[in-house]
């Protein structure tokens, strides 16, 4: 069944210049491997597009069932150029939580 | 008569006695933080250090600033007034401090806190430490000259670029110069632009005995200033997981790293003090503006992320073990900060019915006026706080699902230019009002009247070959 990443994951945000990062976390260790195979890269960019300019990365933290992405590109220059609400990418780590991916029942 | 043996060779000086864990706490995030966090460090438990980080990227240019109108300033004043409240127990108790609060003045705030002391009658009896040679503002024409690019690492352009507009440059320190001057007596540790890890990774070294080489100890340290650096990150504070139910944060406690020679630390806080501290909380705290967790790069050596393995070991203590690190690099970073320009951010506030509606029609007529009147600018930028100011397009997506935005009670319009050119940022600030009378109706909320420009001050990430950055400790007893 589809659920919203909310439900079974937490993240926290922050920035790096131009860049947005975010930690995608687990709740539970047996959701992780769902994060890996469908919280791909790709799968990012396209949710974030048009609030972001640049590529997606991703790296895999199992010791912390966690994921890290960097969105390049995402803070209309960062810092205090940015003329964002959310200048910092404070609040990116939420925005990913709205994605939806399949969870087995 | 038999002679008495002779007497066995003297042994060997016991080494300096280590202490078998030490606790460092962490007493402030950044310039700006809980003014009471470092009173509440010192009072609520034993602790042996107090770390407070004050320098965000823009803070150096900000403190560059105030130093050149006035030669004794330049550093976080918040710092003295902090530590007004708590010297006198630190001394009694012999709690030792590190922080960055100097800004691009170490030594003035040394002086400032000097002050307070003797005022405090403290003369004799308190040592403190001053680490410079971040400051490489006045250096950057000599190295560009013999080569030095410093070219930006997010676009590669060289420094030259943009070098007239440079408003500080200083690269980042680690815990040597700290560990030098804990060596040297000091009891608080005044620093320019040290990392937020290395006040906590020197004081672990300086306990410890670690050897700068020893990499995944020194990784560790690293990780637990990382853990720390953001105070109340660590223990409850903007902790998304299960949010709800993190007790009594008008009471939060800081963090404290509880840490043992071998490198494994427990993150606990003083007991009685509000918050929380779970595996879930401090891996958000880990993944924080965390970049290739393999790499984790600091002055003092690269810490690999993957390696930390948490556990929880009782009621807000969680164990940190198993950091593996490698050896430092051959270069430092960077943090220049330049003039870019000027921007300016106006808001004005709809009201149901039709909130979002009406927002979307001021914002298209005040973009048809800057046109008429031919202002363009680098960058213009509309949010609608309330509907999708953090969360974009995707925010929308899921208000039109939800029948759109039209029974929304309320949404702020939040306009933003940014130019090179401060009159037309200026003349753009003049055309916010006039929609309150001349716009769409049911507006409101503009009484902080029309919106300043500001300056910009963009920044400008580098690198440098460590060789050529020589940290400077001095002690000053008080």
């Amino acid at each position: 069944m589809k659920k919203r990443l909310v439900e079974i994951a937490h993240a926290r945000s922050g920035d790096k210049g131009d860049t947005a990062n975010i930690g995608l976390i687990a709740k539970h260790p047996k959701h992780y491997p769902l994060l890996v195979k469908q919280v791909t890269a790709a799968r990012v960019a396209r949710h974030f597009k048009g609030m972001i300019k640049g590529p997606v990365e991703r790296f895999e933290l199992p010791n912390l069932q966690a994921l890290n992405f960097l969105l390049h590109g995402a803070l209309d220059g960062g810092g205090t150029i940015s003329l964002k609400t959310d200048a910092q990418g404070k609040v990116f780590s939420t925005a990913l939580l709205r994605m939806e991916i399949e969870v087995p029942r | 008569m038999t002679a008495a043996p002779p007497a066995p060779p003297a042994p060997p000086a016991p080494p300096a006695p280590r202490p078998a864990t030490v606790r460092g706490a962490g007493g402030q995030g950044f310039w700006g933080d809980w003014l009471e966090a470092p009173y509440r460090q010192v009072s609520g438990g034993p602790i042996d250090y107090l770390m407070m980080d004050y320098l965000a990227e823009v803070t150096m240019s900000i403190l560059q600033k105030q130093k050149s109108r006035d030669r004794s300033r330049g550093y976080a004043t918040d710092f003295i007034s902090q530590m007004e409240r708590i010297l006198p127990a630190l001394v009694e108790r012999g709690i030792k401090v590190t922080a960055n609060a100097g800004g691009v003045n170490p030594r003035g705030c040394a002086l400032a806190l000097a002050d307070v002391a003797r005022k405090q009658g403290l003369t004799g009896k308190l040592k403190i430490g001053i680490v410079t040679g971040d400051d490489l503002l006045g250096r950057l024409d000599g190295l560009m000259a013999r080569g030095h690019q410093l070219a930006n690492l997010d676009t590669g352009r060289p420094l030259r670029d943009v070098c007239e507009h440079v408003l500080s440059a200083n690269a980042y320190l680690g815990a040597a110069p700290v560990v030098e001057a804990l060596q040297r007596g000091a009891q608080v540790v005044i620093t320019g632009r040290v990392t937020d890890t290395g006040l906590t990774l020197g004081p672990l070294m300086h306990a410890f005995g670690w050897p700068a080489d020893a990499w995944d100890r020194i990784a560790a340290g690293t990780v637990a200033g990382h853990i720390i650096e953001c105070g109340a990150q660590a223990s409850g504070g903007n902790c998304l997981n299960d949010w709800k139910r993190i007790p009594d944060l008008a009471n939060v406690g800081y963090p404290i790293v509880e840490a043992r020679t071998d490198g494994t630390f427990d993150i606990v806080k003083h007991p009685g003090t509000g918050g929380r501290i779970d595996v879930p909380g401090v891996t958000e705290q880990l993944v924080y503006e965390m970049g290739d967790p393999r790499e984790y790069i600091t002055p003092d050596g690269v810490a690999d992320f993957t390696t930390i393995r948490l556990a929880q070991r009782g009621k807000d203590r969680v164990q940190v073990s198993g950091v593996r690190g490698k050896p430092a690099t051959d270069k430092l970073k960077v943090s220049i900060a330049y003039f870019y320009g000027y921007k300016a951010v106006g808001t004005l506030v709809y009201a149901w019915p039709d909130a979002l509606e009406k927002a979307r029609a001021a914002d298209r007529i005040l973009r048809q006026r800057l046109q008429d009147l031919k202002l363009e600018f680098d960058a213009i930028l509309t949010e609608f706080v309330g509907a999708n100011a953090t969360h974009g397009p995707l925010a929308l997506k899921a208000l039109d699902a939800g029948g759109g935005g039209g029974d929304l009670p309320e949404v702020q319009l939040r306009i933003g230019v940014r130019s090179p050119d401060k009159a037309r940022v200026d003349r753009f600030t003049r055309e916010i009002a006039p929609l309150i009378l001349n716009g769409p109706p049911s507006v409101t909320g503009f009484a902080g009247g029309r919106p300043k420009p500001e300056e910009i001050v963009a920044y400008w990430p580098a690198l440098i070959d460590k060789a050529l950055v020589k940290p400077a400790v001095e002690v000053m007893d008080v």
